[in-house]
């Protein structure tokens, strides 16, 4: 346990026979202009686990992600969602598969001209389109409260605190019972305490919506909160993977300046 | 002869100076074809994002209720702004053309002459580029920031098409609701003239306005309002324009803000000018 190896291969992970895998990412590659932000990456979630992906800021964890629902589009390798491979789809069938998928935006995305419950009305009224107002009234309240805020309902997104944002925000991508939650830096710009509580509510979300998720960040604190596996970026390429005794134990200087 | 030495040292000089302004001149025809050329590649930026506009236009569903709440912000919340710049800009024409008019003896024509102006051109001039000052910055600021927050791309994930929401519904708006604030702006800028025509001397107002219509047919009224159309979907499409494409960080949000303005003011006048060769062409 005291060193622990940096090549991925000799790492004695499931096979991904032996676990069924939700997002299948391979040999993915994008540029902007001369700038190589993504290299070579090959990352698989699988089901039910929670996995962090960690690297500095600027490393390409949100070109990633975004990779995942599409919003960007990579200039070479595959992404397989839930079995479909992303860039074959038309837009109807990418319409319904990014319904399966929540994705928690960095600055939390809420939308600044709607009051909170306009902002969760928004996507339930969208993508579960055969509910009663009743029923999406109560999903609304229901989400809110799994995140702590069901007073907030009527609240504008600039009368509300940072860490409430993200709740809100969380709630707003969980009100339509996504399948696998994609958290692009949930923590991040949040103090201490606030960081433990949306770790906790990550962890909540994971039993309660029984989501694979995956969670990029670079606190360390939200990663030892949520992490089943974590793999590190560096320069466009999976550095190392391991879970967290491994990155606690390591000795290897770049991971150590992540674990001090 | 040797005093006239000196006055050849003159020469280099002038030869440096003209050589300085010649350098310059390039440098500032370099700026200008700089400015030109980006200009230029905007209006062609513009009219591409207007193709995505029409395909949108007319696929999927239209969002009536958005669309609702946008000609409520273009048209109601502009009025105030409106209202007073329209009796002004009357009055003030009015004050203007009185003592011209009275010099020949015709001060009768003095109603029928501010209404044909302030309907054939200043009426949709002025409030176009008001509205392309109010409205077009707005736009632009409103969606650059949503770009810049992520907003967009969170609507995009979560089933809507932002292009349909955010621009078809506010381009429709912008085209719709300016012509009418222009005609709301003639006819208090007409209010306002009888107003300045009531400083000196008096008109009643069934007289002012029997003179004022008298002056007007339909072919000072219909390009009048056929460019004002265009001058509401340029307004529209510069400003949600900038506002889409918005670069990353905050910065781009003023920097969206400023450039739809300048560039929708500048391209109301250049429709403006090819809408009135056109009425010239046909009308004559
Ligand atoms: N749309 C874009 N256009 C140009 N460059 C981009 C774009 N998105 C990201 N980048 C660049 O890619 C790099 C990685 O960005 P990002 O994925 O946001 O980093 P982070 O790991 O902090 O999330 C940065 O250097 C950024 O400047
Ligand atoms: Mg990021």
């Amino acid at each position: 346990m005291s060193t622990f190896p940096t090549d991925i291969n000799t790492i004695a992970w499931p096979k991904a026979t032996d676990r069924e895998s939700v997002i299948e990412i391979n040999n993915l590659k994008k540029s902007f202009g001369t700038q190589q932000v993504l290299k070579d990456v090959s990352i698989k979630l699988y089901k039910g686990e929670n996995l962090v992906i960690l690297g500095k800021s600027g490393s390409g964890k949100s070109v990633l992600i975004k990779c995942i629902v599409r919003l960007m589009n990579p200039d070479a390798g595959t992404i397989n969602v839930l079995g479909e491979n992303l860039s074959t789809l038309n837009t109807d069938a990418l319409g319904l598969l990014r319904q399966k998928l929540g994705f928690l935006f960095q600055s939390g995305a809420l939308y600044d001209s709607m009051t909170v419950r306009e902002n969760l009305e928004f996507p339930l009224r969208r993508i579960k389109k055969d509910l009663s107002e009743k029923e999406i009234s109560e999903k609304v309240i229901e989400a809110l409260e799994n995140v702590g805020l069901a007073d907030a309902l009527n609240k504008m997104p600039s009368q509300l605190s940072g860490g409430m944002r993200k709740r809100i925000s969380l709630a707003r991508t969980i009100v339509v019972d996504p399948m696998i939650m994609l958290y692009d830096e949930p923590t991040t710009g949040l103090d201490p305490v606030t960081s433990d509580e949306i770790s906790e509510l990550i962890n909540e979300v994971q039993k309660k919506y029984k989501t694979s998720s995956i969670i990029i960040t670079h606190d360390i604190e939200c990663a030892r909160a949520t992490a089943d596996r974590i793999i590190m970026l560096k320069d466009g390429e999976v550095y190392t993977e391991g879970n967290i005794d491994d990155f606690e134990t390591s000795t290897d200087p770049l991971i150590k300046s992540f674990f001090k | 002869m040797g005093k006239f030495l000196p006055a050849l040292n003159v020469i280099p000089k002038l030869r440096d100076a003209t050589a300085h302004s010649m350098t310059k001149l390039s440098e500032k025809t370099l700026e200008q074809t700089g400015i030109f050329s980006r200009f230029l590649m905007d209006v062609a930026d513009v009219f591409l994002f207007m193709a995505r506009f029409n395909k949108e236009l007319f696929s999927g569903r239209f969002e009536w209720k958005e669309f609702g709440h946008q000609c409520y912000q273009v048209g109601y919340k502009t009025l105030p702004l409106i209202s007073i710049t329209g009796a002004i800009m009357g009055l003030v024409l009015t004050i203007q053309s009185r003592p011209v008019l009275a010099d020949f003896g015709a001060v009768s024509m003095l109603p029928g002459m501010v209404t044909v102006s302030l309907i054939r051109e200043m009426g949709p001039v002025i409030t176009a580029l008001i509205c392309a000052g109010k409205i077009g910055s707005g736009m632009g600021a409103e969606l650059g920031s949503m770009k810049v927050t992520e907003q967009i791309e969170a609507m995009e994930v979560s089933s809507t098409n932002p292009m349909r929401f955010l621009v078809v519904t506010r381009v429709l708006a912008a085209t719709i609701m300016i012509p009418l604030l222009v005609l709301y702006a003639d006819l208090l800028g007409i209010l306002g003239s009888w107003g300045g025509a009531n400083i000196k001397g008096s008109v009643t107002f069934t007289l002012f306005f029997s003179q004022a219509f008298s002056a007007v047919d339909f072919l000072d009224f219909l390009p009048a309002v056929v460019k004002t159309f265009f001058f509401g979907a340029v307004i529209g499409l510069v400003g949600t324009y900038k506002g889409y494409n918005a670069g990353r960080g905050t910065e781009s949000v003023g920097i969206a803000a400023n450039s739809a303005v300048v560039l929708a003011s500048l391209l109301v006048i250049i429709v403006d000018m090819i809408a009135v060769q056109i009425t010239d062409m046909i009308i004559s």
